[in-house]
C-alpha cells in the first residue's frame, strides 16, 4: 500500500468554513463488522454538537450507508480494503462535515443515483438515504485512485435554539 | 461490537415469531434472511417479526425485510412487524416503506387472525 496524505486530499467542495485539518480521522478496513463502531462514533460526535436523537440516527445511518456502499460496490466485498473517515465540526451554521475516501474501484459520479422509491424491491436504498439525510453531498474520483464522498449535516433551527439556550444557561450560572 | 445476530424462534398460537436481538446491518442481515427463509418454508399462517430487541436497521436490513415480505406473499404467509422502536422507525420513514408492511403493537395482536 502506497503512502498517502489523507489531509491534503480533503478538498472543500462544499465551501464550508472549516479548518483544513479534520477534528477526527480514522482508517478502517472494509469489514462490515467494523461499521457498528463507526455508527457509535458518529452518534457520540452528534451528541456533542447538539443534534437530537432522530437527526443522529439518520446521520449515523447515512454514514453507515456510505461505508456499506464502498465495501459492497467499491471493494466488492473484500475485507482488506482501506477506508478513511474524516470529520470536521462546522462552526457556523453549526454542524458536521464528513469526508469518506477509499482506494476502491472508481465509478462515474454522474452514475451514482438512488433508485425511485415507488419501485419496491430490496436494495438500492443507500444513495437515497444519504442524499435525503445529508446536505452538500458530492462524490468525486480521487486523483490517486478510489473515490471521495463529501457530505454535511447542519443543526435544524430547533436544535440550534436548544444549543443556544444551553450555552446561555451555562453562561448565566 | 462483533456480536452475531441472535434470532429467537417462538410460537404464538399458530403464528411463528422471529425475534432478532441486535442490529440488522450489512454484517448481520444474511442471518436474518436465512431465518426468515427457514420460517416461511414451514408455511405458518402468520409470520411475526418482533423487532423490539433491534436497535438499528440499515438499508441491508430494510432490504431483508422487503425480501421477507415478498417471499411471504409468494408463499401465502401473512407477515406482521411488531415492536418497531423510534430509531428503526426513522429508517423505515426515510425509505418511505412504512405503508408497505402490516405493523402491529404486540405479538398477541399480530397473531390474532
Amino acid at each position: 500500500m502506497r503512502r498517502r496524505s489523507i489531509h491534503r486530499s480533503a478538498s472543500d467542495p462544499t465551501g464550508d468554513a472549516v479548518t483544513p485539518e479534520p477534528d477526527i480521522s480514522i482508517r478502517i478496513f472494509s469489514e462490515p463488522q467494523l461499521l457498528s463502531g463507526i455508527r457509535a462514533l458518529v452518534d457520540a460526535v452528534g451528541v456533542g454538537m447538539g443534534f437530537f436523537e432522530k437527526s443522529r440516527c439518520l446521520m449515523s445511518l447515512a454514514i453507515d450507508e456510505a461505508l456499506s456502499n464502498v465495501i459492497r460496490h467499491g471493494y466488492e466485498g473484500r475485507k482488506d480494503g482501506m477506508i478513511w473517515i474524516h470529520i470536521w465540526r462546522i462552526p457556523d451554521p453549526r454542524g458536521l462535515r464528513f469526508v469518506i475516501e477509499d482506494l476502491a474501484r472508481a465509478v462515474d459520479p454522474a452514475k451514482i443515483k438512488g433508485r425511485h422509491l415507488d419501485d419496491v424491491r430490496p436494495g438500492g436504498l443507500g444513495v437515497h438515504i444519504i442524499t435525503e439525510t445529508m446536505s452538500d453531498v458530492a462524490w468525486e474520483v480521487r486523483k490517486d485512485g478510489g473515490m471521495r464522498l463529501t457530505m454535511s449535516k447542519r443543526l435544524s433551527d430547533e436544535e440550534r435554539q436548544a444549543v443556544e439556550q444551553a450555552t446561555q444557561g451555562n453562561t448565566n450560572s | 461490537m462483533n456480536r452475531d445476530l441472535v434470532i429467537e424462534r417462538l410460537s404464538e398460537g399458530t403464528a411463528t415469531v422471529l425475534r432478532p436481538m441486535g442490529d440488522i446491518d450489512m454484517a448481520r442481515a444474511p442471518a436474518m434472511r436465512s431465518a426468515v427463509a427457514a420460517a416461511v418454508r414451514d408455511r405458518p399462517p402468520t409470520l411475526i417479526l418482533d423487532l423490539s430487541q433491534v436497535s438499528y436497521v440499515d438499508s441491508s436490513g430494510i432490504a431483508t425485510l422487503v425480501e421477507a415480505l415478498q417471499v411471504s406473499i409468494r408463499n401465502k404467509v401473512r407477515l406482521v412487524l411488531v415492536g418497531i422502536n423510534p430509531r428503526v422507525q426513522s429508517a423505515f420513514e426515510i425509505t418511505r416503506l412504512v405503508g408497505l408492511f402490516t405493523i402491529s403493537e404486540t405479538v398477541t395482536k399480530a397473531a390474532a387472525p
